[in-house]
């Protein structure tokens, strides 16, 4: 933040300025009227939604007949539905495979593309391109790349003499291929960050540790590594809150099957809301997910910094 | 929640690393690279491959190249599905959605972050806390919003609700907080207003952040998948993504057309990326937010 020098300025003119002025041709004014579109919007789009949504979690809505107040039920429901608990243990185990597979697999792959080499561009181009694939496409792309019966996958573990698999299909896989898919959307920009964190790394304490005899691995582990921290602090932190709200793939790979395997807690929400028109359980639903996310993300930053080196 | 600024990267250093000289030097770490590029390129190889197939090469196991490029693939797929109409809509809604973003974001941080106005610091807080609420707990009042206002199936839908971002206007706040103000100062003792020191003098040195923002708000609205879902039915209204959806709903089993379709709706974000990669790199980078 920079010292508020302008606040010295005005406080000058206002001591001259008549109160008047001040009101009408100053800063309340043009303030208020530079924020006035922000304010309409977020208001409209975003507090009031926020309050809204408060409201219909108390109700029994299917968003057509006015809604009835119910009180807690929503809440209680909840507790004792065998459905969403399971959803809620499915965004978990997917959450605790999907984050630490591509934040290792960034880490790994930045490392390797943190150098100058011939081809080097073409070597991140294919690694940032998933970035801008769209959801939808990568899950169309994977359901023909797993596809059971022609897909490539299955012929190339046909030649290491693997039996063809269902992938999608299958109750025990959907939800593994799922993350693999994900980790492949998601590499490119974690490997992004990460590589703009290695080449903040100043050259000269590289160097110095080489002069005193460390190995390259030795180098990475103790100063590049160590200044990653805030970097794969903030990285943990992003790709969870992402997760949690999985939903995209799901839609257009598995609509939460074979046999719920895939239901997560956002597909199970968005079902609530507009399939079977509980929309009142559905933001219900989605108030417990913000608070999960809420401690969730409290949690990590509160243990992330214990743990994480932060350069002074 | 850590604010998606605040982390220590330093673009330039990077851009510099994507522009630095090239010398051929033979280096193990070519057989890396080239496995790990393969993986990540093989999905979409295979999906420009499986574009140019005629449907018989892919009911065959072990899957085939094909022999010769079918391109009547593409045709079936722009003849069955208005893939211009979605590539449409979705452009202009974007570049309304970018433009809007930029003026809006531009004022409100500008104010924010300069301007000492009643309610500054109440109104700060309050945006910040919109941050953080996933959308899944907004989206049902804002469908009931837009319903009221008429918006319903149409593209202003798909604008409105996008319009103004809290994200946007905290990257802006925190340009603003991080740009010495002297210049701005001497603009205003020589009788400039707000507005026209914010035109005249800050937005000439605004560039990197305004692509920050653009890109990034270019890449939510674009890619944006579950909002489209539900704000709209009607297959002309849709856009590109939600108009993928609804063809793979059709062409389940006939996947060269299938995939001459993914093809046409990813060509214009992916061109867009190749040609300024720079920039959006550099975007990612600064901003740390996808999604």
């Amino acid at each position: 933040m920079t010292p508020d020098r302008p606040d010295e300025v005005s406080e000058a003119r206002r001591s001259r300025a008549s109160l008047t002025t001040r009101m009408l041709g100053s800063d309340h004014l043009a303030g208020w009227l530079f924020v006035s579109p922000a304010v309409v919007l977020i208001g409209l789009f975003g507090v009031l939604p926020i309050l809204w949504s408060f409201v219909l979690s108390f109700q029994q809505n299917d968003l057509v007949t006015p809604g009835v107040w119910i009180g807690l039920d929503n809440y209680r429901r909840l507790a004792h539905d065998p459905m969403f608990a399971d959803s809620v243990r499915r965004t978990i185990v997917y959450t605790l495979l999907f984050v630490p597979l591509t934040l290792v697999g960034a880490l790994a792959v930045s490392v390797a593309l943190n150098r100058r080499l011939v081809g080097m561009r073409l070597y991140r181009t294919a690694v940032f391109t998933p970035v801008v694939t769209s959801t939808v496409a990568t899950a169309v792309i994977f359901l023909w790349l797993l596809e059971p019966s022609f897909g490539p996958v299955n012929a190339a573990l046909a030649k290491v003499g693997v039996a063809p698999q269902q992938f999608f299909q299958s109750p025990d896989q959907a939800l593994y291929c799922i993350v693999a898919m994900t980790v492949w959307g998601w590499l490119g920009f974690c490997v992004i960050i990460y590589l703009a964190a290695l080449q903040g790394v100043p050259r000269e304490l590289i160097e110095a540790a080489e002069i005193d005899g460390a190995g390259r691995w030795r180098v990475f582990r103790r100063v590049q590594l160590p200044l990653l921290g805030p970097t794969t602090l903030f990285l943990v932190v992003w790709l969870t809150i992402n997760s949690l709200q999985l939903f995209d793939e799901i839609y257009v790979t598995t609509r939460g099957g074979p046999l719920m395997s895939t239901s997560v807690v956002v597909y199970y929400l968005y079902q609530q809301a507009f399939v079977f028109f509980e929309a009142g359980y559905a933001t219900a639903i989605a108030y417990v997910l913000f608070l999960g996310i809420l401690v969730l993300t409290v949690v990590q930053l509160v243990f992330g910094r214990r743990i994480v080196h932060y350069r002074s | 929640m850590t604010s998606p600024a605040a982390i220590a990267v330093d673009p330039s250093a990077l851009e510099r690393e994507l522009r630095a000289e090239r010398r051929w030097r033979p280096s193990g770490w070519h057989l890396v690279l080239i496995p790990i590029a393969a993986v990540m390129l093989f999905p979409f190889f295979w999906l420009v491959m499986t574009s140019f197939s005629t449907l018989a090469e892919t009911r065959t196991f072990p899957p085939q190249l094909p022999h010769s490029l079918q391109w009547h693939n593409y045709v079936d797929a722009w003849q069955t599905a208005p893939f211009a109409r979605w590539l449409f809509n979705t452009t202009l809604v974007s570049l309304i959605v970018v433009v809007g973003n930029l003026i809006i974001s531009t004022l409100a941080g500008y104010a924010l972050a300069r301007v000492r106005f009643l309610g500054n610091g109440a109104l700060f807080l309050v945006i910040l806390a919109t941050v953080m609420v996933p959308f899944q707990v907004i989206m049902i009042p804002v469908l009931l919003i837009c319903r009221g206002l008429g918006l319903i199936d149409t593209l202003g839908a798909l604008v409105a609700p996008n319009l103004a971002t809290a994200f946007g206007i905290f990257l802006m706040r925190q340009f603003f907080k991080t740009m010495p103000v002297e210049i701005e100062e001497a603009a205003r003792i020589d009788g400039a207003g707000r507005l026209g020191t914010l035109v005249k003098v800050v937005l000439p040195s605004m560039s990197a952040p305004l692509a920050t923002l653009a890109i990034i708000t270019l890449l939510n609205v674009w890619n944006d998948f579950l909002w489209p879902l539900i704000a709209i039915q009607s297959e002309p209204n849709m856009t590109l993504q939600l108009g993928l959806m609804t063809f793979q709903g059709a062409h389940l089993t006939n996947w060269p057309v299938l995939m001459a379709g993914t093809v046409t709706s990813q060509i214009p974000m992916l061109v867009a990326f190749v040609l300024a990669q720079r920039w959006f790199v550099r975007s990612l980078a600064s901003s740390g937010l996808k999604g």
